[in-house]
């Protein structure tokens, strides 16, 4: 088996604080975690949860106060790595006095690329994220998703086998964030590895191998999106119109919610026919009944709450 | 300097061409042309004293408000604005990204000197008609001033590596003005009597950069020949002065955090 793209060991990060800068706040706890060659790995998270700090720290933005980390076989301390790895930084900001292609040419020169394979380069990629009609257009004058698309293009300019990419779908309207899934897989059938973190859960369940939830500087669950959320089915949904002239019995009618003409309920599977037989008492006209499942969503939820309900929680945050 | 300082360097000056910066070339321009229409007839026989004197003096200081105020933002913009975290994404060390912000805008100030000291040629040009030999002072004299400038930028940068901009400022000038006493600082040492205010005054003046010895305008405006000697010792001076604060700067910046 071939080995990790990323290997990650017991990485912890604390910022000084304070005037004297003598307090230590602890950002990122003991991380360790390895993501595999070619695989999509969702690094979830709240605000302030370390994510940004550890991308930002495997990249060499900032530097560890303890553990190691290594992609592809190289410490990341190593500059020369970079070479190999592509970086869309959270919120990315560009020199506004260049167009996208200047951008995209000036970056290029960094890996001693020859100016017709850049120029190619920058015609391909500015293609792919969909900036070709704003060649023109000095970045000063983009919208965020626009300046996100550079940020894409930038990050995969030089062919990197791992892409490290903070918040890719942020900024973006549904169909960028569509489109932005697709390049992710479509990097992924070539073979690339992908780290990205995102606090959008549902992208994070349709595009990734394996997640990893990090929450409050500590990594709290890794595993696929399926593993993660329990399968198990957490309650009934019943959606009807109450068409009979005789009310609903009181325990239902509490509970439904009215959406235009119809309500919903949601009532325990052991008690479904209970509530449907009333429902048909009533005379209602039951129009779907569903299976309401644990959500990536809810996992997430459940340990943000926990974490906060803990009185011993550690402050971070990541500045 | 490497590929990828170099890489640095020309889009530093391209961002100062851009934000307008060479700008300031033209208020140089109205300023000659006002001195060359006007000088001749308040000041007979003085003409070229005055405007090369004028010139250099121009030269001098718009130079230094452009080491100064581009010099701090130099580093500090690409964390503020967090351009950098792009740039340091690639394969560039962080010495050779600080060494191409210094190369970028020195070539700025190059640029930008060369072109007003063409002005002050053509000021002149047209209050005494003709070039003489010993105005090639003129031009040790520019020289000295670019000099200077590197000086400035470099510890404009290493500021701008660990402060805010507008203590940068501050710390950049506050050295730019001890320097250019740093002769006096050491006189004051001997004169107080004391052995230890002395040693500190003898210390802090070497510490620091002297500008004195880059100001050869009286020589300029009188046509006198700078010593050989002098032209080799600034530029060993200069270059050595402002390596040794590139490289504190390049210490400074290798460990920082960003943002």
């Amino acid at each position: 088996m071939a080995s990790p793209a990323i290997e990650i060991e017991g990485l912890t990060k604390d910022f000084p604080v304070g005037f004297w800068q003598a307090k230590k706040r602890r950002a990122l706890d003991d991380l360790s975690l390895q993501v595999e060659t070619g695989e999509v790995l969702g690094f979830l998270g709240p605000n302030g949860a370390g994510k940004t700090t550890t991308l930002k720290l495997l990249v060499g933005l900032i530097f560890p106060t303890a553990g190691t980390a290594r992609i592809l076989g190289h410490p990341i301390s190593d500059v020369s790595m970079h070479r190999k790895i592509g970086f869309l930084p959270e919120q990315p900001y560009f020199y506004d006095y260049l167009t996208a292609p200047e951008l995209l040419d000036y970056f290029a020169r960094f890996f001693g690329l020859p100016a017709a394979d850049r120029r190619e380069r920058v015609d391909r990629l500015l293609k792919k994220v969909g900036l070709d009609g704003t060649r023109k257009i000095q970045l000063r004058k983009y919208s965020k998703g626009m300046l996100q698309r550079a940020g894409l293009a930038q990050a995969m300019l030089h062919d990197p086998e791992v892409l490290i990419l903070d918040e890719p779908m942020s900024g973006l309207d549904p169909v960028g964030r569509r489109e932005m899934r697709e390049i992710i897989l479509e990097l992924k059938r070539e073979g690339r590895t992908i780290l990205f973190s995102t606090h959008i859960l549902p992208d994070a369940e349709m595009i990734c191998d394996r997640v990893a939830v990090v929450v409050a500087g500590k990594l709290r669950g890794v595993g696929s999106p399926d593993q993660i959320v329990s399968v198990k089915v957490r309650g009934m949904e019943i959606l009807f119109e109450p068409r009979g002239a005789r009310p609903l019995p009181a325990a239902l009618a509490g509970q439904a919610t009215q959406i235009g003409n119809r309500r919903r309920i949601e009532v325990a599977e052991a008690d479904l026919y209970s509530a449907l037989e009333q429902l048909k008492t009533a005379g209602a006209g039951v129009l779907s009944v569903t299976q309401i499942k644990s959500t990536l969503e809810d996992y997430f939820l459940d340990l943000v709450g926990a974490e906060r309900a803990t009185p011993h929680a550690v402050e971070v945050s990541e500045k | 300097m490497t590929r990828l300082a170099g890489v640095v360097a020309v889009n530093t000056f391209r961002e100062a061409v851009r934000d307008r910066v060479l700008y300031s070339l033209l208020f140089f321009a109205l300023l000659m042309i006002a001195a060359a229409i006007l000088v001749g007839q308040i000041s007979i026989g003085i003409e070229t004293l005055v405007i090369i004197n004028l010139g250099l003096s121009a030269i001098s200081i718009i130079g230094l408000m452009m080491a100064v105020f581009i010099g701090v933002g130099l580093v500090y913009k690409e964390m503020d604005k967090r351009t950098l975290y792009a740039v340091l994404s690639k394969p560039i060390r962080r010495w050779e990204f600080l060494t191409g912000k210094f190369a970028g805008l020195l070539l700025t100030l190059l640029v930008n000197t060369a072109l007003m000291t063409l002005g002050l040629a053509a000021a002149l040009l047209y209050v005494k008609h003709s070039f003489a030999a010993a105005d090639v002072t003129i031009l040790v004299a520019v020289y000295f001033i670019l000099l200077k400038l590197a000086l400035i930028t470099a510890l404009a940068l290493f500021f701008s590596c660990f402060s805010s901009p507008l203590l940068s400022i501050l710390f950049t000038v506050g050295i730019y003005v001890a320097g250019l006493f740093a002769s006096d600082i050491r006189t004051f040492g001997h004169i107080t009597g004391s052995r230890a205010l002395d040693a500190i005054a003898v210390a802090f003046s070497y510490l620091i950069p002297n500008f004195n010895n880059f100001n050869i305008t009286a020589s300029a405006a009188y046509g006198r020949a700078v010593p050989a000697k002098l032209i080799l010792d600034n530029t060993l001076y200069a270059a050595v002065y402002a390596a040794i604060v590139l490289l504190a700067a390049a210490a400074a910046f290798s460990r920082r955090n960003l943002k």
